[in-house]
């Protein structure tokens, strides 16, 4: 299948790019950009007219409950919603059940996302058996089956001897580990962050501390033990100047946020919403500007959906019994774009968070479109307007915070290795 | 976003905090509440506001002196009284709290007077009966979580100006476990909304919540400072499993440096009255001889909790 993408406005950030550029695509890679490739005859043409052609997102954290949670979602829905949503690679945490433990869960996780052809899924390994924080997994094995690092989804290590050797483990052969920080012992019990809200309220909270304390101690353990290690969801002011300090002193970490912490703080939990709990806990205003400034400077490298389904069975329920989590795949994109509007960030900076610096984080080659790269391809139409509704999303998740909101940003046709996995028309 | 016990035209609705609600209504339940006082000495205890009206005590957490101040002011007004104990019951069953509450309203409920471990129940409860087209059924807070116990914070302010008269030219000290108190917050909404020119919080900094200042009150750690000319000592409860762990060492030296003692209440004003929402802790945050002694107000709170609950009753579903 051959096409071209014409009358279209490139967008690559890794190439730094941004121009009126036709994208002639064959065997599943981009050939050619601005001039047809000699003799090339296209199958399909693309009118991109009004669009931004940009490479495929790539999401670094998007759960797809498969094992174990198909009542919450399933490869087939979130994998849909993902291309729906402009993405083609997405990183999935080991947090199913059973966890991703053993390389036989992985290689069926895998040969079931190759057979929906949809998004490329790229599994995290389960860091300890059974996300128990006591045994080391068979990472050289899991790394075979397709893991691309290793992680305990939200459930922290307590032991820091166990983290010290997973991390010694780890970088023994290079692999990369991924850890939010949260202390177990100071977020215990917690549903929201410790602050104003908690307090008036009458929430049990997490304060910041629950964060800067498990950084100090991954930043401390990733300088002595040399393991590349990536921080998931930073929530706190106090977190992210830790992160730059270490970094200013030559440690290469690299660090996320979730899109739903760059809009919104402790004060989105209004009275008692259960879909503004999330894990990491919304934090206060000062922290939610933060981190959306960390994003503009690079202190961030990059945005991720942090998708996680929920089932309304565990939504329904006093906010402080409530699942944490929020459905993200199809608004990582618009949702980044408005962060951008409103931070009077360039274009080609908002979708490199969320392109090429996932890529560099993985350590792929992906999200970009020179010549030779696979034609893994979002179009959307910066212009065109939605409503967040349950109907309009694909995901089996209903549950976000953004329920009710109108963005910017629709995604038109998406592209894996040259197929057109989604298309919409208007 | 409007604040949920409010309807359109911000009448009452459901009594779900004290937090958000304007003076004007909580001089209203006050004001209500004063003739139902002398309800309870006449011959027949009974009128007839709330007559035919089922009203049902929705009880996910254990409770004697709630439940029964609640049932007694049902019943004065004439409703017909439901109580369920729901922690033993329903959600053991694996009954999820809205499939209770669905199952109560079919039963043509008027009011829910809900108790719930969780901070935020009673505004699922509320939020859901709203959803679902039915917002005639009423829902009082009788306690949730940490978060607010509306009809305490209202009886208290009952007491004090019963005792004090003028909300404007008081110094209050709460003293004790705020963090995890529920009664805590409601007073310190009541008494800042009704214009209490100074309130404090009185307690070691692991039973202070976080940011608590930005409730509008002062922090003191110290209570001898912390009681010092003060008009009103609010007293908290401590849990017997806070008593001794990480929280504080032991109740021995928990009592020695927090309890109300004669000398530590000396230093508040000559006519200070001393409140507690019980069940009192003798020996813990109050020594005996305070609380029987000529400053404690402790017993007729409770008889003021009744008339305070039948003017909220009544102001919500009266006839």
């Amino acid at each position: 299948m051959k096409i071209q993408i014409k009358n279209g406005r490139l967008v690559d950030p890794a190439n730094d790019l941004d121009a009126p550029l036709d994208v002639f695509i064959a065997a599943g890679k981009v050939i050619g950009l601005g001039i047809a490739p000699d003799g090339f005859q296209a199958n399909r043409v693309i009118d991109a007219k009004g669009l931004i052609v940009c490479p495929g997102l790539i999401d670094l954290s998007a759960r797809l409950r498969e094992p174990g949670f198909e009542y919450k979602a399933t490869l087939e829905s979130e994998t849909e919603a993902a291309v729906a949503g402009g993405v083609t690679t997405l990183v999935c945490p080991p947090d199913t059940d059973p966890p991703l433990d053993e390389p036989g869960l992985v290689e069926m996780l895998k040969h079931r996302a190759r057979g929906l052809n949809r998004a490329h899924v790229l599994p995290l390994g389960a860091l300890t058996m059974a996300l128990a924080g006591e045994r080391l997994t068979e990472m050289a094995e899991l790394t075979e089956a397709g893991c691309v690092g290793f992680s305990q989804a939200n459930t922290p290590i307590q032991n820091t001897r166990v983290l010290r050797c997973a991390m010694q483990y780890a970088s023994t052969f290079g692999y990369s580990v991924w850890l939010q920080p949260q202390d177990a012992f100071l977020a215990r019990g917690g549903v929201a962050h410790d602050g104003e809200v908690a307090t008036r309220l009458g929430l049990s909270g997490i304060p910041v501390c629950a964060e800067t304390v498990a950084l100090a101690t991954i930043l401390q353990l990733a300088r002595e033990t040399g393991a590349r290690v990536h921080l998931m969801r930073l929530s706190s002011a106090a977190g992210i100047d830790m992160v730059e300090e270490a970094r200013s002193r030559e440690l290469k970490v690299t660090c996320d946020v979730s899109v739903q912490h760059l809009h919104l703080s402790e004060m989105d939990i209004g009275y008692f919403d259960p879909l503004a709990r999330l894990d990491p806990p919304l934090r206060a205003v000062s922290d939610r500007d933060a981190l959306r400034r960390a994003v503009a400077t690079g202190g961030i490298d990059t945005i991720c959906s942090d998708h996680t389904p929920v089932d309304d069975d565990a939504k329904q329920v006093p906010f402080s019994e409530c699942e944490p989590g929020a459905t993200g795949l199809e608004l990582l994109l618009p949702l980044t774009l408005k962060w951008a509007r409103e931070m009077k960030a360039p274009l080609i900076d908002a979708l490199g968070r969320i392109t090429s610096n996932a890529a560099q984080v993985l350590g792929i080659q992906s999200g970009h479109l020179a010549v030779g790269a696979a034609a893994d391809l979002c179009l959307f139409d910066p212009q065109a307007h939605f409503r967040v509704t349950r109907e309009h999303l694909r995901s089996q998740g209903k549950n976000t915070p953004f329920l009710g909101l109108e963005l910017l940003g629709q995604v038109r046709m998406t592209l894996v290795a040259g197929h057109t996995v989604f298309e919409s028309g208007h | 976003m409007r604040n949920p016990q409010l309807n359109k035209s911000g009448k009452l609705t459901h009594l779900l905090s004290i937090e958000g609600l304007p003076r004007e209504i909580l001089m209203a339940i006050l004001d209500i509440a004063e003739p139902f006082t002398e309800v309870a000495e006449r011959e027949v205890k009974k009128i007839p506001l709330l007559r035919g009206k089922s009203v049902f005590n929705l009880f996910f957490e254990p409770s004697t002196r709630t439940r029964t101040t609640f049932e007694i002011a049902a019943k004065r007004l004439s409703a017909d009284v439901i109580n369920l104990h729901i922690g033993a019951s329903s959600t053991s069953k694996g009954e999820t709290l809205l499939d209770t509450v669905d199952n109560l309203s079919a039963m043509q409920a008027d009011m829910f007077i809900v108790r719930h471990a969780a901070s935020g129940a009673p505004y699922l409860i509320a939020q859901h009966l709203s959803a679902t087209g039915r917002e005639y059924i009423h829902v009082i807070n009788a306690g949730d979580g940490r978060h607010a116990h509306p009809t305490q914070g209202l009886l208290d302010m009952y007491t004090i100006r019963h005792y004090k008269k003028d909300f404007t030219r008081l110094r209050v000290a709460i003293v004790g476990d705020v963090l995890h108190s529920r009664v805590a917050r409601s007073q310190i909404h009541a008494l800042t909304t009704l214009g209490v020119p100074e309130v404090r919080v009185v307690g070691p900094k692991t039973l202070l919540p976080a940011c608590v200042e930005k409730l509008g009150v002062r922090v003191y750690h110290d209570v001898r400072q912390g009681l010092k000319d003060v008009d009103v000592i609010m007293m908290l409860r401590l849990q017997n499993e806070r008593m001794q762990g990480a929280l504080l060492p032991s109740p021995q030296e928990y009592f020695k440096v927090f309890g109300l003692t004669a000398d530590k209440l000396a230093l508040a004003r000559h006519d200070a009255i001393v409140m507690h929402p019980g069940p009192m802790n003798r020996g813990i945050e109050i020594d005996s001889a305070v609380a029987d002694g000529p400053h404690a107000v402790i017993l007729p709170q409770v008889t003021f909790g009744i008339a305070v609950r039948m003017a909220v009753m009544s102001m919500l579903a009266g006839n």
